[in-house]
C-alpha cells in the first residue's frame, strides 16, 4: 500500500493553502486540478498576469501571489492538468491527463473544488453571446479580453467588482440590470449590525459603487421580466424597472445570480448534504472541522458553502493541520485559532445572502424557459413530470433526459430541485438532487484503456 | 466585440476554426481566442439544432464543445490553443462511423 496522506482536488486559494500546509507539516501530499497552473477561478493566471492587468484586477486578486509562491515552493506533488472522473469509495482517485488515465490513493481527500455560479435560466439564456458575468471576468484575467458594450444582468457582489475592473481597464459595462429590490434592502439591514465586525468587505463594496456611480454607468434596479432577444445571437436585454419597460442593445450579456458549491465530487462520494436557506443551495454536511458524513473526505474553499477566497484559505489550512492532527502532530491550539478567524470571515454572509438572493424568477422559471440547457428541457415539461408523478430530480431525469446532457447536470440540478419543491410544496432539501456516477466528466474511451496500473493501488484491477 | 485590452507580448499562435486562420496568444484557449476573434457559435445542439458559444469559460457548462483534430466534445474553454490546430464547430449529435 503506497497511499499518500492527503490528495487535494483542486488548486485554488483552499487547495493550495491546504497543500502548502499539510507538506510544511510533513505529509505526503498530492494535489490534482484541471488547470494547466495554479489560482483556481478567483486568482485565476495569478502567476502569469501581466503587472498593468494586476493593477485593474486589484489588490484581493493579488493576494494569491503569496498563496501561490507557498504552495510552489512547498514539497507537495503538484498534477496540473488532471480531469478527475472518478473517485471510489477506497479514497483511489481516477482521472485523466495527457491523452491517457492514471490513479492515485490517498489516506485522506480534500475536496477544493469550489463553486460554479448558479444557474439563471431565463428566456434567452441559451443564445451565443450571453455567458456568466465569472466568464467574462475570466476572460479578463486570464487573457486580458474585455467586451465593449457588456450589459450586467442580476444580483451579486461578482457584478460590481466585474464593473469596477472594466472600469479601471477604461472599456465600462455598458449598463448594470440589477434584479434586487428595495425591500431587500430593508431585510438585509437587519444583518447590518454583525456585518460591522466585516468592515473591510463593507468597505470595498461601498468604493465599488462610489466608482460605478463616477463612471456614470446607468444601473436599474428592481429589475424583472428580464429577457434576453436575438435570433441566432444576443442583440438586446429587455425588462421592467420602476413600472417601465426597458431596452438595451449589446452583443454580450453577462448574467450573475451568486455561486453555489460545485457539489458533483461530494454527490459522487454519497457525502450527506443539507439545504441552506440562506444560501438558496445544497451544501455539504460537515463537522467542525470540515470533515464530511464520509470518514476522512473533508471539503474546503467555497465548496463548503460560499464564504469567499480568504474563507477558502483558512478553511484548507484547517483541514491540512486536522490531517496532520490524525496523523500524530499536536494542532489543536492552532485549529481552534483557525476557527475564530472563520467566524469573524463569515460575519459579512448573512448580510450579502439577504441583499443578493437569487431572484425567484430565476429559482423557479416560467413555464417556456429552458432549464437543462444541454436536452433543451423546459420549466413548463419538468412541472408536467411533476404532474404526471414524478417526485423527485431523478425521476424527472428519467422521464425528460434532464440532467443527462454532456454537462451532466451542472446547469439545471438546483433548478430542477427548486422547481420540483415549488410544484410539490415541499422543501428542497426533502427533493433532493440528482444521483452522480462517474465519470465525472466524460472522458475519451482511449484515455479509458491506457489507465495505467499505478504502483500506488495494492490490487490489481 | 471582445478586445484585449494591452497588445500581445507573448508568441503568436496560428490555427485554423472552420477551415479560416486565427490569430492567437500563447496562453490562449481555443474559446478566448475565438471569441477574441469575434467568433460567438462554437456548437449546434443535437437536440434542436441552435447555436450556442462559451458560456462558463470553466468547464462546467459544456457549450464551448468543438471538434479539435478530429475529436469531437472537446471543451474549447479547456483546452490551450497549439500551433496548426484544425478547429471544427460540433454540430448536432455526435455519431460512430461504421466502415
Amino acid at each position: 500500500m503506497n497511499a499518500c496522506d492527503l490528495a487535494i482536488i483542486g488548486a485554488g486559494p483552499a487547495g493550495m493553502a491546504a497543500a502548502t500546509e499539510a507538506a510544511n507539516a510533513g505529509l505526503s501530499v498530492i494535489l490534482l486540478d484541471e488547470q494547466p497552473v495554479p489560482g483556481g477561478q478567483v486568482y485565476r493566471a495569478i502567476e502569469t498576469v501581466p503587472e498593468e492587468r494586476r493593477k485593474i484586477l486589484g489588490p484581493d486578486y493579488q493576494k494569491g501571489i503569496g498563496i501561490a509562491e507557498a504552495f510552489r515552493a512547498c514539497k507537495a506533488t503538484y498534477i496540473p492538468e488532471a480531469t478527475v472522473w472518478n473517485i471510489n469509495p477506497d479514497l483511489s482517485i481516477d482521472y485523466s491527463r495527457n491523452g491517457g488515465s492514471a490513479q492515485v490513493s490517498t489516506r485522506h481527500l480534500l475536496i477544493a473544488t469550489g463553486a460554479v455560479e448558479r444557474p439563471t435560466p431565463m428566456p434567452g439564456w441559451t443564445l451565443p453571446g450571453v455567458t456568466t458575468a465569472g466568464a467574462l471576468q475570466i476572460l479578463l484575467k486570464a487573457h486580458g479580453g474585455i467586451g465593449d458594450d457588456v450589459v450586467l444582468v442580476g444580483s451579486g457582489p461578482l457584478l460590481y467588482l466585474l464593473a469596477q475592473q472594466m472600469i479601471v481597464a477604461g472599456v465600462p459595462p455598458k449598463a448594470i440590470v440589477e434584479t434586487v429590490d428595495r425591500e431587500r434592502y430593508i431585510k438585509a439591514a437587519r444583518h447590518l449590525c454583525s456585518a460591522l465586525t466585516a468592515l473591510p468587505y463593507l468597505r470595498k463594496g461601498m468604493s465599488m459603487m462610489r466608482q460605478i456611480r463616477r463612471a456614470g454607468v446607468p444601473r436599474y434596479s428592481g429589475a424583472h421580466d428580464i429577457r434576453i432577444e436575438g435570433s441566432q445571437r444576443a442583440d438586446a436585454v429587455r425588462f421592467f424597472a420602476n413600472g417601465r419597460a426597458h431596452h438595451i442593445e449589446t452583443s454580450s450579456v453577462a448574467l450573475h445570480q451568486g455561486v453555489v458549491p460545485n457539489q458533483q465530487a461530494t454527490r459522487l462520494l454519497g457525502c450527506d448534504h443539507v439545504w441552506n436557506e440562506s444560501q438558496r443551495c445544497f451544501v455539504p454536511k460537515l463537522d467542525e472541522f470540515l470533515e464530511s458524513s464520509v470518514e476522512n473526505v473533508f471539503v474546503a474553499g467555497d465548496g463548503a458553502g460560499v464564504a469567499g477566497a480568504k474563507s477558502a484559505e483558512i478553511r484548507g489550512r484547517l483541514v491540512a493541520l486536522r490531517v496532520a492532527g490524525r496523523l500524530g502532530s499536536d494542532t489543536d491550539a492552532e485549529i481552534r485559532a483557525l476557527q475564530r478567524q472563520l467566524r469573524r470571515d463569515e460575519a459579512i454572509r448573512p448580510f450579502l445572502e439577504t441583499l443578493y438572493a437569487p431572484s425567484d424568477e430565476v429559482m423557479v422559471p416560467g413555464d417556456d424557459v429552458l432549464v437543462c440547457r444541454c436536452e433543451e428541457v423546459t420549466a413548463g415539461a419538468i412541472r408536467e413530470a411533476v404532474d404526471l408523478g414524478a417526485p423527485g430530480p431523478n425521476q424527472v431525469k428519467s422521464f425528460l433526459r434532464s440532467g443527462m446532457g454532456p454537462c451532466q447536470g451542472r446547469m439545471c440540478g438546483l433548478t430542477v430541485s427548486t422547481i420540483i419543491a415549488e410544484r410539490r410544496s415541499e422543501d428542497p432539501g426533502s427533493i433532493g438532487y440528482y444521483r452522480l456516477r462517474p465519470p465525472l466528466k466524460p472522458l475519451l474511451l482511449s484515455e479509458l484503456a491506457q489507465l495505467e496500473r499505478e504502483p500506488t493501488r495494492d490490487e490489481p484491477l | 466585440m471582445f478586445k484585449r485590452n494591452n497588445a500581445i507580448k507573448s508568441p503568436r499562435v496560428s490555427f485554423t476554426f472552420e477551415g479560416c486562420s486565427i490569430d492567437a496568444a500563447a496562453g490562449d484557449t481555443i474559446a478566448s481566442a475565438l471569441m477574441l476573434a469575434g467568433e460567438t457559435h462554437f456548437r449546434n445542439t443535437p437536440v434542436s439544432q441552435s447555436e450556442r458559444g462559451p458560456f462558463c469559460l470553466m468547464g462546467v457548462c459544456f457549450e464551448c464543445l468543438v471538434e479539435v483534430d478530429g475529436i469531437p466534445n472537446r471543451q474549447a474553454c479547456m483546452v490551450s490553443v497549439r500551433e496548426g490546430m484544425k478547429v471544427r464547430r460540433q454540430k448536432g449529435a455526435i455519431g460512430v462511423e461504421i466502415e
